[in-house]
């Protein structure tokens, strides 16, 4: 393994702005780090706020949210919605212990492919920075410590 | 090699990864990819994992049908290109061997891997964790079947210039009904002010006008112009669109179009729209002779009798008693299954260049003023004079290039000023015999036609400065620059600057989208690029369609182009609209939400969140309920209800949170999967 | 009151005189009240940067430290001439962006005991101050002799608005800040196509043909337009068209006789101030004559001098416009 930590950042795009925006950025080549994986949603406002607890109790060391800018939601409003659960998202997160940098919103329109990736750029070195999460370790349920990746079917891999 | 069974429902699940030639084959290692999933997402339902070169080909399709049938698949998962590109191509492919399209998912590992990553080990294993975010999310897939909803036969083209005539045409003539809403009080658009076009130098009104009056006179074609479409429900197939109809002012099934109240009329006011500023027409007035409809409109704000109460004239003077002062504007309520918008363009103000002098100094005009001056219906009657009505200009000078290809003003090309500074030229010589220059950056002559004209333009003396001119000024500093214009330039051929005086400068100004292009975007719910124009579904394999189903769009409104191009997108459009009314139903995307009504509680958080009305509230039974035709699947109810009474279809939490352990490879790290995921 | 550090520089002193008498008049009418910065030195005007690089830009160093020192609920510094608010501000841009010179510049300034920290002060024209801060309605207000009929030629000069690094300027080519301000006087004020035109600067201590040219075309256009003066705002430029063109005139055998005023002089004679007070009557092409269209009394003999002056400028004919102007907006909706 390398030196330096490489942090898995799961990304929530909404299939009209943002994942067009990622898929941009592919035709468009424009680089950005490899750490991010993206969850194509219909619209942001179908982001279910535990998607995001689920996501970082797993093992993700960040979680981008993207969607239309507003006034431009593909289903009108419906990323305003999703605005109100991320902030008060953000503050549960604070509460818990999370740093509040490893959930980022960020609005990006199908144009902005360039902006997008630059966006995914600087939050794998903001979360980077931040060192990894390991809930597992620093909280109580969800699950044990990452075994190495089982040959046989010893106990039913569940 | 049989898959295990694990508590989860028994799946045989096909993976394929495409090579894509060497778009993902060149970066991530395909081969490995696929080994991968057959050696590690065994466990988790997969029977057979293939690669190939290019999936989304006939052969590539024909590996995943065979398999579906020789080894019983249920689920398929193919990593190759963006879902918005094939997701069809192997759903259909599914579909024809037997297995239920939805049972397909199509996972990105070019414009999300392979494209934007330079490391290749990193991008491989990327894709591995994609592919496992597929394999567990298509477990959870359900057989669904498409929505059919009707179309109703009508259309709505919004609209009135080349593009929206000839869609309205081309629909109208298969025997369909169209509406064709205009806000001008005339059809015929931007074209209808032009003089000759290019390269053929036949005259805009000449070939314009036959398809205005077939417009006019269709029997399946319902006219509406000084209208506006204020608002618009519903989706594709089932469109209910509000157009209010502003008040003539004149009662048109009295009205002969004789003109006289315009003749009449006391009050003249320049004309902005039509005349580009450059003419006067009347309160009362029609924009040019051979407007359609012929009925003349009153400018409200213009009109003494609405202004101050005095005057009547053309009331008066009426033969037909065709004034109504007193009417006002309708509200029409129209039931269509298609639009198609044809909105135009606005061109660039060119006051915002000061250096250029237009407005300060009189004899720097528009590409649009000199279309005006050189109409032979217009202010001059055709004569090509300075600003003063009278003298004929010795020298012109024609400016590329004003605002466009400028990150100042536009960063694109307009498309059409090189052809349009070149036929000015030539109108000028062939009429003036006056020294003509042109500054350009290049010339774009790309079309059928256009070089040979640019030659035979060449041929005829006109004088080409390649340089983009700094400065056109009345300071004289010179001798022989005395009461001219001076064109200041670097002449970059030459490598010096130049002062070149000229008698009248026109500025080839740059196209620009409609200004309130975003507010008619929001209307119809489609959206615009950052510039303003209308964001095509793709730019190459689909130029005519939006977004959203069933609303099209034509012509200049998704971006500069000529009258060709404009005509062919037209004809595209209608294409489109033809093959969605002949089917009599669409299919749509069954991506939509429903309650469960043992589990509703009756607490109405979702009630206040759905934009499409699609959510009601049963006050004698306490729940509530969403209907289908009208749910468009954003998943906001879903998210949002703390019983998880909510599902949806396509986009469930079952199959959301499975992707994500996919994408962790927690399943892959043999990790306990959690029974009953959290609502 | 607004408060601000105020960066005289070296002509206020001596040339451009009556610049400063101006400012002083007309300061506490529109509420303007300025701290100077003390021990201040020459900014090196537009020489030094050509000669050294670095030591042109400590010595305008060491003014933006001694400034910064006395930052005291303002941080802005105010220059009126434009060579010397561009050289503040430019090497406060420079210093701002490059590490690398701003640790050399302090290192320099360290031996008389100063260091600046970029970015500590705001540098700004006494144009954009007025206009800006002060605002026009106040301006307005203070009006007793509007300058009916008295046609100006607003002159901004090259350095006042390139480069904008700071967006202190609605356009860069055409601003119109000091036109508005004009037109809030009650003057007439003509649309110069060579308001940021080039005066010549210092060429005509290097290059005297190449300088009476660019002179000649800016007071040419001026006349074009029938301007009765042309208003300025920076001294170089005033010197330039007013002291040398006696000389233009010789040299190209014309007969100008345009009068350039600073601006300050033209808000003080709307506010009701007496010519002398503002420093007017120095001028090497006396004013004063221009100034009777505004109803300013002159000795009979002057009287005189001016009405010939008028029948001198032909007024031209102009052509019959068959054609309509395109419609401009109105400049006070737009800009700055």
């Amino acid at each position: 393994m390398t030196g330096s930590f490489e942090p898995v950042i799961i990304g929530f795009t909404c299939n009209w702005c943002s994942y067009r925006a990622a898929d941009l950025a592919g035709t468009a080549r424009e680089k950005y780090p490899p750490n991010i994986r993206l969850i194509r949603l219909m619209c942001s406002g179908r982001l279910d706020p535990s998607f995001v607890l689920k996501a970082l109790a797993s093992g993700a060391d960040g979680v981008l949210i993207t969607g239309c800018h507003p006034g431009e939601c593909h289903y009108l409003e419906q990323n305003y919605k999703a605005l109100r659960r991320f902030l008060l998202l953000r503050r549960t997160l604070t509460q818990l212990g999370i740093e509040p940098g490893r959930v980022k919103l960020v609005w990006a329109s199908a144009a902005e492919g360039h902006r997008l990736a630059q966006e995914i750029t600087t939050m794998v070195e903001e979360v980077r920075a931040l060192g990894p999460l390991n809930w597992a370790q620093a909280a109580n349920g969800f699950g044990p410590e990452p075994v190495s990746a089982p040959a046989a079917a010893e106990g039913g891999a569940a | 090699m049989s898959a295990q069974t694990n508590g989860q429902p028994h799946e045989r699940i096909g993976v394929y990864v495409c090579h894509c030639g060497s778009n993902i084959a060149g970066v991530i290692d395909v081969e490995e990819v696929a080994q991968w999933a057959a050696d590690k997402l065994g466990h988790r339902g997969v029977v057979i994992a293939r690669d190939y070169k290019f999936m989304c080909s006939s052969l590539g399709q024909e590996l995943i049908e065979r398999d579906i049938v020789e080894l019983g698949l249920t689920r398929v998962v193919v990593a190759a290109c963006s879902p918005h590109l094939h997701e069809q191509t192997f759903r259909t492919a599914c579909a024809r061997a037997g297995l239920n399209r939805y049972l397909c998912e199509l996972v990105s590992i070019r414009e999300h891997a392979s494209w934007v990553h330079t490391d290749k080990r990193a991008a491989t294993e990327k894709a591995k964790a994609l592919l496992a975010g597929g394999v567990e999310r298509v477990a959870q897939h359900a057989p669904l079947e498409p929505l059919r909803v009707p179309i109703h036969p009508a259309t709505l083209v919004v609209g009135g210039g080349i593009a929206g005539i000839q869609a309205a045409l081309e629909i109208a003539d298969a025997g369909y009904p169209v509406y064709l809403v205009e806000r001008e009080p005339s059809i015929g658009g931007h074209m209808a002010q032009f003089d000759k076009t290019f390269p053929t130098m036949d005259c805009a009104a000449c070939i314009l006008t036959p398809r205005m009056v077939s417009v006019g006179t269709h029997p399946n074609i319902t006219l509406l112009t000084w209208s506006e479409v204020t608002d618009v429900k519903g989706y594709v197939g089932n469109f209910t669109v509000t157009v209010r109809r502003k008040a003539r002012y004149i009662k048109t099934d009295l009205c002969t179009g004789c003109g006289i109240c315009q003749d009449k009329c006391p009050k003249k006011v320049i004309d902005d729209v039509f005349e580009a500023g450059l003419g006067y027409r009347k309160a009362v007035y029609t924009p040019f002779p051979q407007a359609v409809p012929k009925y003349p409109v009153i400018d409200y704000d213009n009109c003494i009798y609405f202004q101050k109460g005095t005057c009547r004239a053309c009331e008066k003077l009426c033969p037909t008693e065709a004034i109504d002062f007193e009417q006002q504007d309708e509200y029409l309520t129209l039931d269509v299954g298609n639009i198609v918008l044809a909105t135009g363009f606005d061109v660039m103000d060119a006051r915002r260049i000061a250096q250029y002098g237009y407005g300060r100094l009189a004899n720097v005009f528009t590409s649009l003023e000199f279309e005006r001056l050189s109409n032979a219906a217009g202010p001059t009657n055709g004569r090509i004079v300075l600003r003063d009505g009278v003298t004929t200009p010795q020298t012109v000078g024609i400016i590329h290039c004003v605002g466009s290809r400028d990150r100042n003003f536009n960063n694109y090309c307009s498309a059409i000023c090189c052809m349009q500074s070149l036929k000015f030229a030539h109108l000028i010589k062939e009429r003036t015999g006056a020294t003509v220059y042109n500054f350009y950056i290049d010339i774009r002559t790309t079309a059928k036609a256009y070089d040979e004209f640019y030659q035979h333009v060449l041929e005829e003396g006109t004088i080409f400065v390649r340089g983009r001119v700094a400065e056109v000024t009345d300071a004289a500093r010179l001798p022989g620059e005395e009461g001219k214009l001076i064109i200041q330039v670097e002449d970059t051929l030459v490598g010096r600057q130049r002062r070149i005086p000229v008698d009248m400068v026109v500025l080839s100004v740059g196209l620009e989208p409609r200004r309130d292009s975003q507010e008619v975007a929001k209307l119809f719910g489609i959206s615009c690029s950052a510039n303003g124009w209308i964001i095509e579904k793709h730019p190459k394999l689909d130029p005519v369609a939006t977004m959203t189903e069933g609303v099209f769009v034509a012509g200049c409104a998704q971006g500069p182009k000529d009258i060709p191009s404009t005509v062919a997108q037209g004809a595209a459009a209608a294409a489109r609209v033809l093959a969605h009314i002949q089917q009599k139903e669409i299919a749509l995307e069954p991506i939509r939400a429903s309650v469960d009504e043992t589990k509703c509680s009756g607490c109405r958080i979702c009630n206040n969140l759905c934009p499409f009305n699609a959510i009601t509230f049963h006050e004698d039974r306490m729940v509530t309920e969403i209907n289908p035709a009208l749910c468009q699947g954003c998943g906001t109810c879903v998210a949002a209800c703390p019983a998880g009474a909510i599902s949806g279809t396509v986009f469930s939490n079952d199959q959301v949170l499975a992707q994500l352990e996919g994408l962790l490879l927690r399943t892959v790290k043999g990790m306990q999967l959690e029974e009953g995921v959290p609502a | 009151m607004p408060k601000y550090l105020f960066y005289p520089g070296c002509s206020l002193q001596r040339s451009a005189r009556p610049y400063q008498d101006s400012i002083n008049a007309v300061k506490e009418l529109i509420g303007l009240e300025l701290e100077d910065v003390r021990d201040w030195n020459c900014c090196g005007a537009t020489e030094y940067v050509a000669i050294h690089h670095l030591a042109a830009h400590a010595l305008v160093g060491r003014n933006l430290a001694l400034a910064a020192q006395q930052v005291d609920g303002t941080r802005t510094v105010m220059a009126a001439c434009s060579a010397c608010y561009l050289n503040l501000a430019k090497t406060d841009s420079y210093l701002r962006a490059d590490a690398d010179l701003a640790e050399q510049v302090n290192t320099a300034l360290a031996a008389g005991g100063l260091h600046y920290t970029p970015g500590t002060v705001r540098v700004r024209h006494l144009l954009d101050i007025v206009v800006n801060d002060i605002g026009l309605d106040t301006i307005k207000s203070r009006v007793v002799r509007p300058l009916k009929g008295l046609r100006v030629a607003p002159y901004y000069g090259c350095m006042i608005a390139r480069p904008d690094r700071d967006n202190r300027w609605d356009n860069v080519e055409h601003p119109v800040a000091m036109d508005r301000l004009m037109k809030a006087l009650g003057a007439e004020v003509i649309d110069f196509p060579m308001k940021t035109h080039c005066c010549g600067g210092h060429m005509t201590q290097i290059n005297l043909p190449v300088a009476f040219e660019l002179i000649r075309r800016l007071i040419h256009g001026a006349d074009q337009y029938q301007a009765d003066l042309i208003v300025t705002l920076c001294p170089m430029c005033q010197l330039n068209l007013d002291a040398y063109q006696a000389d233009v005139n010789r040299y190209f055998n014309t007969d100008y006789r345009l009068p350039v005023v600073y601006f300050t002089q033209l808000v003080g004679l709307a506010f009701g101030l007496e010519p002398d007070r503002l420093g007017l009557g120095k001028e090497f092409v006396d004013a004063r004559p221009a100034l009777s269209r505004i109803g300013i009394e002159l000795p009979p003999a002057e009287a005189a001098e001016a009405e010939a002056a008028v029948a001198r400028r032909a007024r031209k004919q102009k052509a019959p416009a068959g054609l309509p102007m395109p419609r401009m907006p109105n400049d006070h909706e737009e800009g700055q």
